[in-house]
């Protein structure tokens, strides 16, 4: 025998290079995803479905780009299970494309590289970009409730919390103690262990969005799509800050009148807007549920800023109220044409921080108004 | 008891007697028993320690998720050096290994015979150990970012290179290779920059940009670069050395797999396997030969030519062809009519919205494949001059060969050429039968049509 042939068994347990530069590669998706965040953000398949469904977007920035032929132009040779004769058709094309999650498509040539995105990643991205304003800690409920903590293993308690793991290992432990060798398990009193609590105060800060929004007229479907994407993010946003997030839907057009979640994205009305009628009932509410000691409110109101032009100075009255006892207050313009607002030249007289204006004319800047608002 | 790897290591002996013994000629092996997320790390670097790169780590991620849900398995891996390094999977059953250690003696006889693989380097491990070190110093030195800019702009021409540099070297294109060895030397000596130097010293005494139609894009942009600074001409000549060691491989790859597949049958008759044993190997054989849907096969097609060689000629005449052959020459003188019309081989292509069979005649058939293996499978680009216009503009052409460019390909890789010749690049192709010069400055690719055939032709 020589030696010139060897087998060798080596440990690569810490061959991890692969991983790193995976670890690359998915840094690289999440840069192309934060990229598109703004078309994202609005996709009627995260939007509409709750959050549910997920979405794959095509990342052309992780391509490996090279120069090759046109994969359509070019004639192949292929292998069939039986004769073929010329004009038989092999397949239809479909437009969409062959990707797959996991990369390329199965022909060679089709390289078109999609990520799966999940609401989750997108949540994920979107609120490393933002940061809630103002937060107050001492908004704390007056009362807080008790939470039970399962935190300790006891051997009494009640039977419902057993731990059954434990009284197994128990048991084991002491037939291998007494070497018996008994094939069957038996579990003895004495094995019993037991899951109990001990009680921790629970603080749970509270916030409050006050949904509100012009449903006159001149509110179109184009509109109310951009307010409902503006609220889903905000209040998932706020929830990862904040234990119990409440939200009320306030509709208003020349009177405001409080509505449910689904009459204030599908119902339409005609008529003028008189913006000061929202507001009064928004302070109205916060003075009767919710004590502004105790709450963090974030009332936003979008309109298409058309305001009756006498009832500017009372909106700005109003508004300045609602700024002083709130977190932040979001004032979002939508404007499909060009024509400059009263109301929103008006509210800019408010100088504090925490009014926060914007003005969105496409879909893709419901992520800059996000981010404006919450900066 | 014996262990697994005694055990192991007495059968990899006994075959590889068994394979001299039939007239294989290869180097030393050293095989590796390794954990499948091992060698998926080597399948998609294609070397054990390689340079880091993101594109790695995507292609890692897709074989390993395949391994995962059990589409596709790798079975084996051989490095091309001396020692030839393969790995084996952990998991695998013996007689798996069996077929895997014939297989692989076949592929090292091919690395030691076949002419094509005469140049390469046969201590690449280490070289390519060498550079991924020397890049991850650049990186501390320069910045991640900055490095991966130039190996994505170097990666996606890594093919236009001269691979027949391999087969009849020439003086010029060897220079930066001589360099090289002495890089694996470095890891001793001090300085980081002595081959920096060397580098400058080759420039000084190149400054002519030349002026003759060029295949070698990669060293063309080393040398003539306005723009580039010495530690990323080491990089791209890094990439180049690298892509100039596979490049045969690529060439390679329907004889190679062939010449296996036909010797790991070969050899398995020859040894002493229980009844279990025949039965396994014989599926594991024609899970390797499995015609795929639509795309060939190479180690279908491969073998199946080996095979009716076979059945023609002596093995003396096998051995001559192992040698002087690649995918090229080989399907182009040895496919016959019998094997096409046996295999079901077509032509296709998209017409309207369907793919449909085009051709199904067997000079067709054949001359379309030899055709797709031209250059690689890749298309020709000759760097025509770098002075383009008297502005030092770079000019591509590609050599047309009836077969259009991806377009949206095409714009996205000019592009990242620029950012290595940093003033204005050109590409002078044909689609749709008209000839068209694509421009690209600060990354923006234009496109003109030439109506007139008066421009510089060569």
């Amino acid at each position: 025998m020589n030696d010139d042939i060897i087998v060798n068994r080596d440990d690569w347990s810490l061959h991890r290079k692969g991983y790193q530069d995976q670890n690359r590669h998915k840094e690289k998706v999440q840069e192309a995803i934060k990229n598109q965040l703004g078309d994202l953000i609005v996709d009627e398949s995260i939007i509409l479905t709750d959050g549910k469904r997920t979405m794959k977007i095509p990342m052309r920035s992780l391509e490996e780009f090279r120069f090759r032929y046109d994969f359509n132009k070019k004639n192949h040779t292929g292998q069939g299970t039986k004769k073929m004769a010329p004009g038989d058709i092999l397949a239809r094309d479909n437009a969409k494309g062959k990707g797959t999650g996991s990369g390329a498509g199965e022909e060679p040539g089709i390289d078109i590289y999609e990520a799966e995105i999940s609401y989750e990643d997108i949540a994920a991205i979107l609120f490393e970009e933002l940061c809630l304003p103002n937060l107050d800690d001492k908004k704390r409920p007056l009362i807080a409730h008790d939470k039970p903590e399962f935190n300790d293993v006891r051997k009494k308690g009640l039977m419902a919390n057993i731990d059954k793991k434990r009284t197994l290992i128990e048991a084991i432990k002491r037939q291998a103690r007494d070497a018996q060798t008994d094939e069957s398990l038996k579990i003895t009193p004495d094995d019993l262990r037991f899951k109990t609590w001990e009680p921790h105060p629970n603080y749970e800060t509270n916030a409050v969005i006050l949904a509100m929004m012009d449903t006159s007229g001149s509110m179109g479907q184009f509109e109310k799509y951009i307010a409902r994407t503006f609220f889903f993010w905000m209040v998932r946003f706020l929830r990862t800050k904040y234990g119990n997030v409440e939200m009320r839907f306030l509709a208003h057009h020349t009177e405001a009148k409080e509505v449910t979640e689904e009459e204030f994205f599908t119902r339409g009305e005609s008529g003028g807007t008189r913006c000061s009628s929202v507001y009064q009932l928004a302070l109205e509410m916060i003075q009767k549920d919710y004590p502004p000691a105790h709450y963090n409110i974030y009332p936003v109101h979008f309109t298409d800023g058309d305001n009756i032009g006498s009832d500017n100075s009372r909106a700005l009255s109003l508004m300045q109220k609602l700024v002083e006892i709130s977190q932040v207050v979001g004032y979002g313009e939508i404007l499909r044409t060009h024509y400059s607002s009263t109301l929103m030249a008006t509210l800019k007289r408010i100088t504090d921080p925490k009014l926060r204006l914007v003005t969105i004319r496409d879909r893709n800047e419901v992520y800059g108004a996000l981010k404006a608002v919450f900066s | 008891m014996r262990t697994e790897i005694q055990e192991l290591n007495a059968i990899a002996n006994n075959i590889a007697e068994v394979a001299r013994g039939l007239g294989l000629d290869f180097y030393p092996v050293h095989f590796e028993l390794c954990p499948a997320e091992a060698i998926y790390t080597f399948g998609a670097y294609g070397m054990p320690v390689r340079f880091t790169h993101w594109s790695f780590g995507k292609a890692f991620y897709r074989l390993k998720t395949q391994y995962d849900l059990n589409l596709s398995r790798i079975y084996e891996l051989v490095i091309n050096s001396n020692p030839a390094y393969a790995f084996l999977l952990e998991g695998n059953k013996l007689i798996q290994n069996k077929l895997v250690i014939a297989h692989v003696y076949a592929h090292v006889d091919f690395f030691k015979k076949n002419r094509y693989f005469a140049k390469t380097p046969k201590d690449m491990l280490e070289r390519m150990a060498a550079h991924a070190q020397q890049i991850r110093d650049y990186e501390l030195k320069y910045g991640r970012l900055k490095v991966e800019q130039i190996l994505d702009a170097a990666l996606s021409i890594q093919e236009h290179i001269d691979s027949r540099a391999h087969v009849n070297p020439k003086v010029e294109t060897n220079e930066i290779e001589l360099k090289r060895p002495y890089k694996v030397r470095r890891k001793t000596s001090g300085s980081n920059y002595e081959d920096l130097l060397e580098l400058d010293i080759e420039n000084t005494g190149q400054r002519e940009v030349q002026k003759s139609p060029n295949e070698d894009l990669l060293l063309f942009l080393i040398e003539n670069s306005p723009v580039l600074e010495n530690w990323q001409k080491d990089i791209i000549s890094m990439v180049r050395t690298e892509s100039l060691y596979f490049s045969p491989q690529i060439e390679t790859k329907i004889i190679n797999e062939g010449w296996a597949t036909f010797w790991h049958s070969k050899i398995m008759r020859e040894l002493d396997l229980s009844q279990a044993e025949v039965l396994d190997a014989a599926v594991m054989h024609s899970q390797v030969v499995q015609p795929s849907r639509l795309t060939l096969n190479p180690y279908y097609l491969g073998y199946k030519i080996w095979e009716s060689l076979a059945e023609k000629e002596d093995l003396e005449f096998l051995f001559e062809v192992r040698e002087a052959e690649n995918d090229l020459s080989f399907v182009r003188n040895y496919l016959n009519r019998d094997l096409v019309e046996k295999s079901n081989l077509f032509n296709f292509r998209k017409i309207g919205a369907h793919w449909q069979v085009t051709e199904t005649d067997w000079t067709k058939v054949r001359d379309n494949l030899v055709q797709s293996l031209v250059n690689g499978g890749h298309p020709k680009i000759n760097v025509i001059e770098g002075d383009y216009e008297g502005k030092r503009g770079l000019y591509l052409k590609h050599i047309h060969e009836g077969i259009d460019l991806d377009v949206v390909y095409l714009e996205k890789t000019l592009a990242l050429v620029q950012t290595l010749w940093g003033r204005l690049v050109y590409l002078e192709t044909i689609l749709d039968s008209k000839k068209v010069i694509f421009e690209c400055q600060n990354g923006l690719v234009t496109r003109r049509h030439i109506l007139k055939n008066n421009e510089k032709e060569n």
